[in-house]
């Protein structure tokens, strides 16, 4: 035993005098960077291993086919892009209703590898864009954290917290070619950026933090957060008597060349001095270059004068300011909040005024244990982060508290936003844990009189000069002695830092994994069984109508066609014209005889909808009919009503007791049509909902089934041309089955007309 | 050209001012006049060139504020560009001012280059504090103005292409 720990002791003391070498230290860094972000690479690829090199869920097949578009064309073709293949018979200008950002890089990335001769495809960029981006990601939470904090192995651990934590998995692996991909490094990034600008008052980093902010504008309508954040930070130093004339420099420099690079946007364009969402970086520019001369004018005169100027000049400064802001927006010149941003302070907004907006689950609250689901132990060490920034109490250790209350906030209000908590969760537990494996991790014990007294004598003269960077000089220090709790304490850290590695890796592996287009299912064997039933259908779409054949469906699956059948839709994901897709929802909720016309004015070849009743898959159109239902009926309020599609005591069914509104509506028809004939007499089962369904199929007059996939989540209608020879839909339908016609569907005739 | 300590301009203005303070328009001018004097004591002919400039872009500003709200702003892109332009210029001049002022020297480690020479020098106490002090008129600025042409080069390339 002795001979042993004698021999393991060499190595560990050659490790220490290597690791105190300078040179070493720097290399021994950049592998462990680069081994951060090769595991951040790695851990993003289980889709791409499990399932395919495939884009994932539905946005990324927008930006893939727009990075198509983008690569095809080049560049100003896509700049000026008008897209005649969606929102039919709308149009989208698409060119200056994106954010251009993903689609560039990935095409930047292109061209320079077919330019370096790499032959490579322009899906597998796109798929492998964010799990390269996210190593970038770790990098910049380890330079955002180096600014905090003296610690180096801070630096370190932030930036694997960064490049695993789940919170930041779900929006980055491999396949999910969304804005996020990139926007999380640039938001991370521009933090950096100004954290440094701050630190040294220069031009040059302020500039650089405004490019990048620049190019976050570009990439996602998140950006807004940084706009709200930094002012925020500045208006909180202000206040704290913090200003200093590096933060008139950093600030200044950053507002002014920021706001003219996201104006360069066509989407973002007149934005940011038109709406009040960006009027706080405004007003506080304003402000600070008030406080500025102020601090001028202080210097120059004497205090007793100073105070009657403040108090005259600022006061009527701030009333005209107010005063011009309340008359700008009550003049219509400054638009008020944007709707997406109230649901921001009242939660319940949404769904009472914009049901669109609320209909999003990922817009939803955010339930409690979704926090430690995604960021696991690093929610408990936050805190202790933050409370250790509180005793530093730099400038920048300002930004991490006011980022870590603003982020924790929204974070709640929203599931999405947790996206934009996650990289300060990282920075602050990784403060927090490195300062415990500092003090935990000595590997001599420090010698007790000795090192008393220095410590003592170190903290006074600290304590005199104030400003002092060592954390050791407000608190006295304690070091550790005994290698017991040294051990005891190291040892849990690692088993924590343990699980936490096993719990990312178990949730990304089974939450976050899934391309949500192809779905795995176990089979009784434990063998995978992949359902393929999206790409199927879409696959049908491609080789099996006209190239121009209009396909409705409801807007979740207006990317995918786009994307994967390449064929025009009604709505899609970019929900820019609610009055349109109300349009698709009075279809799929009305009768057939009020649909129909809708349809035809619409130029509708087919109706796709996805029926998951036979799969037990959830997510199909029958449990989000509501929110059509509901979409429609803010529109038509007199056609459409919530409560008609419910039971008497108030029950969403869709068994024999569903209301006579929901049987009717052309959602149900399409869903159920002809599923009962599966299944013996008697047995016909919704396996979602569990309803036992009537034998008797819903029939159909105005549309003709025209595929079906496999497991039947997938189901195609052909809209029926009119009847050649004049009669109603049900009329001839009923009269194909071999009836004659009847009194009572005589009667039904003249509701159509009545319609439109 | 060689800037003065703001605390011994202020010392006798402090006495003579504070005596009479009876009505508050009285002040306020008294105030202007303090700064006014305060101003063209202390600061350097360069700082002075530099105050002008931003003056002159203080004036462009408004002239082009006036004419947005006078005459309509309807190429609003160009009335846009121009007036940020101007207001981008500014504060880069105001940054660029405050950088190569004298008394913000300490704030301003990374664009002053010689941070690595101890504070002792500057006190005066020092036979070769005077060489330091010299050179401290000229070098400094160096950097800054760097950073300055960068930031306009910027500034201004985002003008150009938002003018239409």
């Amino acid at each position: 035993m002795a001979v042993a720990e004698g021999a393991r002791l060499t190595p560990v003391e050659l490790l220490v005098s290597l690791g105190r070498n300078p040179t070493t230290k720097t290399l021994l860094k950049i592998i462990i960077l680069v081994l951060i972000a090769t595991a951040a690479v790695a851990s993003r690829l289980f889709s791409v291993i499990r399932f395919e090199s495939i884009i994932h869920e539905f946005d990324p097949w927008f930006n893939f086919r727009a990075t198509k578009y983008l690569v095809a064309n080049g560049f100003y073709q896509f700049w000026d892009w008008f897209d005649d293949r969606t929102w039919h018979p709308l149009g989208r200008v698409t060119g200056g209703t994106l954010y251009p950002g993903l689609m560039v890089t990935s095409g930047v990335i292109y061209h320079l590898l077919r330019f370096l001769t790499v032959p490579v495809d322009i899906r597998n960029i796109c798929v492998l864009l964010a799990p390269a981006f996210s190593g970038l990601t770790a990098y910049a939470a380890y330079l955002l954290t180096n600014e905090m904090t003296t610690s180096s192995s801070a630096g370190l651990l932030a930036a694997a917290f960064m490049g695993i934590t789940p919170g930041y998995i779900s929006r980055s692996v491999a396949g999910s070619y969304d804005n996020e991909a990139i926007a999380i490094f640039l938001l991370v990034f521009t933090f950096y950026l100004w954290i440094k600008a701050l630190k040294l008052g220069s031009v040059l980093w302020g500039a650089l933090c405004a490019l990048f902010y620049g190019y976050m504008v570009a990439s996602w309508g998140g950006y807004a957060f940084i706009t709200c954040l930094v002012p925020l930070h500045a208006f909180v130093l202000v206040c704290m008597g913090r200003f200093s004339l590096r933060l008139y420099v950093a600030y200044t420099t950053w507002y002014a060349l920021g706001t003219l690079a996201s104006m360069q946007i066509p989407f973002v364009g007149f934005l940011p001095v038109r709406t009040s969402e960006h009027m706080p970086a405004l007003g506080i520019f304003g402000f600070l270059q008030l406080v500025a001369f102020l601090e001028y004018v202080r210097s120059a005169v004497p205090s007793r004068q100073f105070q009657t100027f403040l108090y005259i000049g600022l006061g009527g400064i701030f009333g005209a300011g107010l005063l011009g802001l309340v008359g700008l927006t009550a003049g219509g010149y400054i638009a008020p909040w944007s709707g997406r941003f109230y649901s921001l302070w009242d939660t319940g907004y949404a769904k009472i005024h914009i049901p669109i907006i609320a209909s999003v689950s990922e817009h939803q609250p955010t339930a409690w244990p979704a926090f430690f689901f995604d960021l696991n132990m690093l929610i408990w060490l936050f805190p202790a982060g933050v409370y250790m920034c509180f005793q530093k109490l730099e400038d920048e250790h300002v930004f991490i508290i006011v980022y870590a209350l603003f982020g924790s906030y929204f974070a709640g209000v929203m599931v999405r936003l947790m996206l934009t908590l996650t990289p300060v969760v990282c920075v602050a537990a990784a403060i927090a844990a490195s300062q415990l494996l500092d003090t935990y991790l000595q590997y001599k014990s420090p010698e007790v009189v000795d090192n008393k007294e220095e410590e003592s004598t170190d903290g006074t003269s600290k304590k005199s000069s104030k400003q002092s960077t060592l954390r050791s000089a407000s608190q006295p220090v304690v070091g550790i002695y005994t290698v017991l709790s040294k051990a005891f304490i190291a040892g849990a850290m690692t088993v924590f830092l343990l699980i936490f590695v096993q719990h990312c890796t178990w949730v990304t592996s089974n939450a976050y994994s899934s391309p949500s287009v192809v779905l795995a299912s176990r089979m009784p064997d434990g063998s995978q069984h992949i359902i393929d039933d999206y790409r199927e259908a879409y696959q049908w779409l491609r080789q099996n109508t006209k190239e121009d054949a209009k396909i409705m469906s409801w807007w979740d699956y207006g990317y995918q066609i786009g994307g994967m059948a390449d064929r025009p839709t009604l709505v899609d994901n970019n929900t820019w014209n609610n009055t349109h897709i109300a349009t698709v929802g009075k279809a799929m909720s009305s009768r057939e005889e009020v649909a129909y016309p809708i349809m035809r004015q619409h130029e509708v070849d087919y109706v796709l909808v996805v029926f998951g009743g036979l799969l037990g898959y959830s997510g199909d159109d029958i449990n989000k009919f509501l929110w059509m239902v509901r979409i429609a009926e803010g529109i038509w309020p007199d056609e459409v009503k919530e409560r008609d599609f419910f039971t008497p005591r108030g029950e969403y069914k869709v068994d024999a007791d569903a209301s006579e509104t929901m049987k009717n509506s052309l959602m149900y028809k399409m869903s159920y049509h002809n599923y009962a004939s599966l299944f013996p007499p008697g047995q016909a089962q919704d396996r979602v909902r569990g309803a036992r369904l009537p034998d008797q199929s819903p029939v159909l007059n105005s549309l003709e089934e025209a595929y079906t996939s496999e497991n039947w989540i997938i189901r195609i209608y052909k809209v029926k041309d009119l009847d050649n020879v004049g009669r109603d839909h049900a009329a001839a339908a009923s009269f194909e089955r071999g009836h004659k016609k009847k009194k009572a569907i005589k009667k039904r005739g003249p509701r159509v007309l009545r319609v439109e | 050209m060689a800037p003065k300590k703001p605390a011994t301009a202020t010392g006798p203005a402090t006495t003579s001012a504070s005596t009479l303070s009876s009505s508050a328009s009285g002040q306020i001018d008294k105030i202007a006049l303090n700064i006014v004097q305060h101003y063209q004591k202390t600061t350097p002919q360069r700082t002075k060139l530099i105050d002008t400039f931003m003056a002159f872009l203080v004036i462009v500003g408004g002239l082009q504020f006036a004419y947005c709200v006078l005459a309509g702003n309807y190429p609003f892109n160009a009335f846009l560009s121009g007036f940020s332009a101007t207001v981008g210029q500014f504060v880069l001049t105001a940054s660029l001012r405050i950088q190569t002022t004298e008394a913000n020297k300490s704030e301003f480690p990374s664009v002053s280059p010689e941070r690595f020479v101890p504070s002792v020098l500057f006190s005066g106490q020092l036979v070769q504090a005077i060489p330091k002090r010299i050179l401290l008129t000229f070098v400094p600025s160096h950097r800054a103005f760097a950073d300055y042409v960068v930031g306009s080069l910027i500034l201004h390339f985002f003008c150009i292409n938002f003018i239409n």
